[in-house]
């Protein structure tokens, strides 16, 4: 575990990008095999399952260090980070171990298999024979919440230096649906074969908010169409199955069980990518994002769910075609496969094929943004007719042209403390507007504001506060933020009636007292128009 | 009451005079130099003989007394005495005692000796008004020499790298326990304008500090190269920098500890060296007063206060104006 410790150590000191790559780098040439696949899958987020419940692992911590769990938990909202927090209320350790992170997450992943007192005695020992550091990324593998600044992009990169081996391949290699316990480095890293994995899915390209339209050139360059909000996913067809990923790379298949009739009108070797979502059969167009906010976070549907809010893959590019990796073609030789794969299926197929925009020139485009918002669209998606289809954020090829958001101003209410990197500052902030002379809350937001901004308004909450809720504060109203928010929809659950999507704080309105805050006809009258 | 909270600050009415004031008072007796306990303004001052120069330097023209650490100076019907606090250099304890009766306001003080400071001592008494600014479990403090060694294998690595060190910390009293923790002998040592200041001050009154170099609009940070440059937290967010390009940074303080903050000030280092006791240092001066009555102030009073009463104590919470203000480190060069 030191040496693991040590690499951890490392990237915490820097902020720069080349010094971690150096560091992993360097790690991954000098670790033992078993450590380095741990590694991996770890920041790939591949954890152990949690054996010990938090609850547990403070009680035995307040216990070891001699103070009663009040106090334990006081000190956890100030330190920000309960692994942190256990490390640094216990005693100095007693003893010394050479255990490598392997053996330290056998031990881990093993504790279902014991009764409390075994795991208890386990986690003590550990406790007391790993120094500050290791103690903390010990406890960060119980919990499984180990970040540590790498995404895995870097890590990527730094393996691929490590073993001269190319990025995109590794990137390829490291995705799928495998544990240390299922594969071994020399397998999933060194080894090349293709047909290793049939659920294996390709690094995702993400698009960046488009900056510049005019940057873009001559429009018969580019590609247009809606974009949709639902859920970014990955449908592959292999070997007549078929395996759904979403973008954060997780299996979804399960989820949505109306995949399953597509191996019966697509070939095998096929592997789309598009956006899931709920879909009107009867009006053949998008349900709102609402619909298919139910299907979320399911792991089992319904009949009647399944029915109201049924889900297709609204398909804009295909990755591999025939059995080949079809990445680096253009994208309209890809669209023209993907028109040619799609417009074979029948309708009750879950499967839509994304229709391009007609566009002369860019004001025509513009225009056409203007009514995403009209047809429940988020905006524009541009793409270059002659680009390849790269592997995660990359600027140039592909434009979300969003519409802006809607705002409003409002007057802030509550604060409460951030987590983390921001434990000592107040960044959640709660948002009322005005119903007569009442202050109706009806969103929270905890970003958008610079840190010097967070620092200022922590020094006002801290004077200005009127009462404690526990970790809540209520504060003078005072304060006016504008708000902006990507959609408003009606909520019986909420005192206001409302709820936003992704509400943040957009702008500090030093220049309005709070009797200009808008109000609650305001809120509804958005609703009326965009809900 | 020996002493009573008000408005002004804690009040002696046996003597008619003020501990640490933070409003205008006619006699108002110090504890210590820094921004929070030292303020404009007042009458006539009382502090120690050691942290007089630094007060001058710091408040100008005042009516000053001073007074040796241990000396009993007689004030209506209180006798008064300061102790080392061991919290920077002239730092104290004042004991008030009025009719037998013994009060002791610690000020900002840590119970380990940094070998610069005075050392704190403690002080028997019947009621202890505490500071506690780090006054949780979490927090316990990395041994002096330990810091050092991680202080010096920094300045060695960034040295081999060619690049320069540049490190936070308070004009008082931190940068200079680290300065006489340093092995000169390693290169050049460079210090921002607020802590040569201050430097000068404590040279003058016979403080040993090794010979450092004054950055100035004329420095040439090339002549130096491999040096190790003190700055104030504020200097290292500023152009001042830019006269440093590709430096390696770091902070230290108590807060370092916790790395939520260490990593929200983005330098690359974070030294845990605080002039502040910390968990095991407040509860050991406390018992070791043989105090009763506890008052707590300057940090995370409530628990703090809470812990103490299940220990036994008789404690109570004195609020102060500046409650809290030292969550934030942005904030932390007026609260030392
Ligand atoms: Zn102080
Ligand atoms: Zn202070």
């Amino acid at each position: 575990m030191k040496a693991f410790a040590t690499l951890f150590t490392s990237l915490d000191q820097t902020t720069k990008t080349n010094a971690k790559v150096a560091a992993l780098a360097q790690y991954f040439r000098t670790a033992p095999d078993d450590d380095k696949l741990w590694t991996i899958a770890l920041l790939s987020g591949r954890r152990p399952k949690r054996g010990v419940t938090t609850t547990l692992l403070r009680e035995w911590a307040a216990e070891r260090a001699g103070i009663p769990l009040w106090l334990f938990e006081e000190c956890y909202p100030i330190v920000g980070d309960l692994s942190e927090t256990i490390a640094l209320v216990l005693p100095p350790a007693q003893q010394q171990s050479e255990r490598s992170l392997t053996d330290w997450l056998s031990i881990v992943r093993d504790f279902g298999k014991h009764d409390v007192a075994v795991k208890k005695q386990q986690v003590l020992d550990a406790w007391d024979s790993l120094p500050a550091v290791e103690r903390f990324l010990f406890n960060k593998l119980i919990t499984g919440g180990l970040r540590i600044g790498v995404s895995q992009k870097l890590m990527t990169r730094a393996l691929a230096q490590a073993i001269e081996v190319e990025e995109a391949t590794l990137a390829h290699r490291i995705m799928g649906d495998w544990t240390p316990d299922t594969t071994t480095f020399e397998d999933l890293i060194l080894t090349d074969d293709p047909t290793a994995d049939a659920s294996k899915p390709y690094p995702f390209y993400l698009a960046y908010q488009l900056e510049d339209l005019d940057a873009l050139g001559d429009p018969k360059d580019w590609s247009a169409e809606f974009k949709w909000d639902g859920i970014r996913g990955q449908l592959i067809i292999r070997d007549d199955q078929h395996f759904l990923w979403s973008r954060g790379e997780e299996l979804i298949t399960d989820r949505f069980p109306e995949f399953a009739q597509v191996p019966d009108f697509i070939e095998n070797g096929t592997v789309f990518d598009g956006e899931i979502l709920a879909w009107d059969f009867d009006q053949d167009s998008p349900l709102t994002f609402n619909a298919l906010q139910k299907r979320i976070g399911r792991k089992t549907v319904p009949k009647k769910l399944l029915k109201e809010a049924p889900a297709i893959l609204y398909a804009y590019d295909v990755l591999e075609y025939q059995g080949q990796d079809v990445r680096n073609q253009p994208y309209q030789t890809r669209r023209t496969y993907l028109s040619e794969l799609i417009g074979s299926v029948p309708d009750t197929a879950p499967l839509r094929l994304s229709a391009t925009l007609e566009f002369e020139d860019w004001q025509t485009l513009a225009d056409l943004r203007d009514t995403s918002r009209d047809r429940n669209a988020e905006g524009l998606m541009l793409k270059n007719a002659q680009s390849p289809y790269l592997a995660g954020r990359k600027k140039g090829d592909w434009w979300k042209w969003k519409v802006d958001p809607l705002t409003i101003d409002a007057v802030m209410i509550y604060a409460q403390a951030g987590s983390g990197r921001r434990a000592n500052l107040f960044t959640d902030f709660t948002f009322a507007v005005w119903n007569g002379n009442q202050l109706v809350p009806f969103a929270k937001a905890y970003s958008g504001l610079t840190d010097a901004e967070f620092r200022k308004i922590t020094a006002w909450v801290r004077k200005n506060t009127q009462e404690r809720f526990g970790p809540v504060r209520s504060v003078k109203p005072q304060h006016v933020f504008e708000i902006a928010f990507e959609g408003i929809q009606s909520s019986p659950r909420h005192k206001s009636g409302v709820a936003l999507r992704f509400p943040r704080m957009s702008r500090w309105r030093h220049d309005k007292p709070i009797s200009e805050a808008n109000t609650l006809d305001d809120l509804k009258a958005m609703l009326e128009t965009y809900g | 009451m020996v002493l009573e909270f008000r408005r002004q600050g804690i009040y002696c009415p046996a003597g008619d005079f003020f501990i640490d004031p933070w409003r205008p008072v006619d006699r108002a007796l110090i504890t210590h130099g820094h921004a929070d306990h030292a303020r404009d303004g007042m009458k006539r001052y009382l502090a120690t003989e050691a942290a007089a120069p630094v007060m001058r330097h710091r408040l100008g023209q005042i009516d000053l007394e001073t007074t040796p650490y241990g000396h009993e100076t007689r004030i209506g019907d209180a006798k008064v005495s300061f102790h080392p606090a061991g919290h920077v250099p002239g730092s104290a304890q004042i004991r008030v005692e009025v009719a037998g009766e013994v009060w002791v306001v610690s000020g900002d003080y840590k119970t380990v000796d940094d070998g610069f400071s005075e050392a704190f001592e403690p002080v028997p008494c019947h009621a202890f008004i505490t500071e506690c600014t780090f006054g949780l479990p979490a927090f316990s403090w990395t041994p002096q020499q330990q810091v050092t060694d991680e202080i010096h294998a920094w300045w060695a690595k960034n040295q081999a790298e060619g690049r320069f060190s540049v490190l936070g910390a308070y004009a008082l009293g931190k940068a200079q326990r680290i300065l006489a923790s340093l092995d000169a002998s390693m290169g050049p040592i460079l210090t921002h304008g607020a802590i040569e200041n201050t430097n000068a001050v404590l040279r003058a009154q016979g403080l040993s500090l090794p010979d450092t170099i004054h950055v100035t609009p004329d420095t040439n940070a090339k002549d130096y190269p491999g040096a190790l440059v003190l700055a104030t937290p504020g200097g290292m967010g500023g152009p001042w920098m830019r006269r440093f390009p590709g430096a390696s940074t770091a902070f230290a303080s108590g807060w370092m500890a916790l790395r939520g903050v260490r990593r929200r000030r983005s330098a690359d280092r974070g030294f845990v060296m605080s002039d502040h006791a910390d968990w095991e240092g407040l509860n050991t001066a406390i018992k070791a007063t043989g105090a009763e009555r506890i008052f707590v102030t300057h940090g995370y009073t409530s628990v703090f206060s809470r812990w103490l009463t299940e220990q036994g104590f008789d404690a109570g919470i004195v609020e102060t104006e500046f409650e809290g203000e030292n969550l934030d480190p942005a904030a932390d060069e007026v609260v030392e």
